[in-house]
């Protein structure tokens, strides 16, 4: 099976691997799974008090094109807002690597990983005012 | 046909395995093809048919993991689809275990963090496996949507005593 050169690259130098801290206020996580190929992703967002995505970490143990999809998915929500990274689409992750169809459930995972990270933040933010609001 | 009936085993998930093989090589030496050498076409043909039905419901029971896949399907449950059926908390355990593993090479004490990390690993097995167990005894439909979480969860599991098992193989070249 032949991997195109943007997957490849992604795959051997990725970009942004690693953690921030969890608790951090400002840290939204996603973590998501694949059963059937026993793969885990985390997908971290920081986000600014504007709502707009100003950093990005992942770690994945999977197979290339899980790696390549969360990399090069950190690269693309960087400077976007909650908004706009929420549309950010499988099939777009899929076409930027082209993504063989066997693969494409590689895609979906990291899918599900920036919604759930732009969740975790959002809950975070919503559990927050209401710390507030109880101290008021 | 049913596989438990086929193998004249009561249909749950605590399987007697030893039970199962006994009566997989039985019907296997009933059934073996060669036993057909001289029979027409058509017995010849419906032996082959026989063996490879024998070999693909014994290889289904014989693991937990397809064996409770197949029970949900008895059960007319959909186990397809859906990326993440698991709780993060056990997601988060997974990354850190995967973690762990990946860091094994740097260890001091390879062998016995490794060793540490199986027995952690065959510990997490066994809980999922009695509860499995419980679930389709039950098999109230909650049950049963438990048992699904349970099937991811012992896959991920699957995965990683797999990884540590090549670990092993490379660190001490069995």
């Amino acid at each position: 099976m032949a991997y195109s050169k943007k997957l490849i690259d992604h795959y051997e130098n990725p970009r942004n691997v690693g953690v921030f801290d969890k608790k951090d206020q400002e840290v939204g996580t996603g973590m998501v799974g694949a059963p059937a190929c026993g793969d885990v992703m985390r997908l971290q967002i920081k986000v600014s008090d504007e709502g707009v995505i100003e950093d990005a970490r992942f770690k994945t143990y999977g197979c290339g094109s899980a790696i390549a999809s969360s990399s090069l998915l950190t690269e693309w929500v960087k400077g976007k807002t909650l908004d706009q990274a929420a549309e950010i689409k499988n099939s777009d992750i899929a076409e930027e690597l082209a993504l063989p169809p066997v693969k494409i459930h590689c895609s979906v995972l990291a899918e599900d990983a920036i919604k759930a990270a732009i969740s975790d933040y959002q809950a975070k933010q919503q559990s927050d005012d209401g710390r507030e609001e109880e101290v008021a | 046909m049913n596989y438990f009936k086929l193998f004249g085993l009561p249909q749950k998930f605590g399987l007697d395995t030893d039970l199962l093989t006994e009566q997989y090589r039985e019907l296997q030496r009933t059934f073996h093809p060669d036993k057909f050498a001289s029979a027409s076409a058509l017995e010849r043909r419906l032996s082959v048919q026989r063996a490879a039905q024998i070999n693909q419901a014994f290889h289904t029971l014989n693991q937990p993991v397809e064996r409770a896949r197949y029970l949900l399907e008895l059960h007319g449950v959909d186990l397809d689809g859906g990326t993440s059926r698991v709780d993060q908390a056990f997601l988060l355990e997974q990354m850190e275990l995967r973690e762990a593993l990946a860091d094994i090479r740097d260890h001091p004490n390879p062998a016995v963090a490794l060793e540490e990390l199986t027995d952690g690993i065959r510990q997490r097995t066994e809980i999922i496996i009695q509860q499995l167990g419980e679930q389709f005894q039950d098999a109230s439909r909650r049950s049963l949507l438990a048992a699904c979480e349970n099937v991811d969860k012992l896959m991920f599991l699957n995965k990683i005593q797999h990884e540590a098992d090549e670990i092993c193989d490379e660190l001490f070249e069995y």
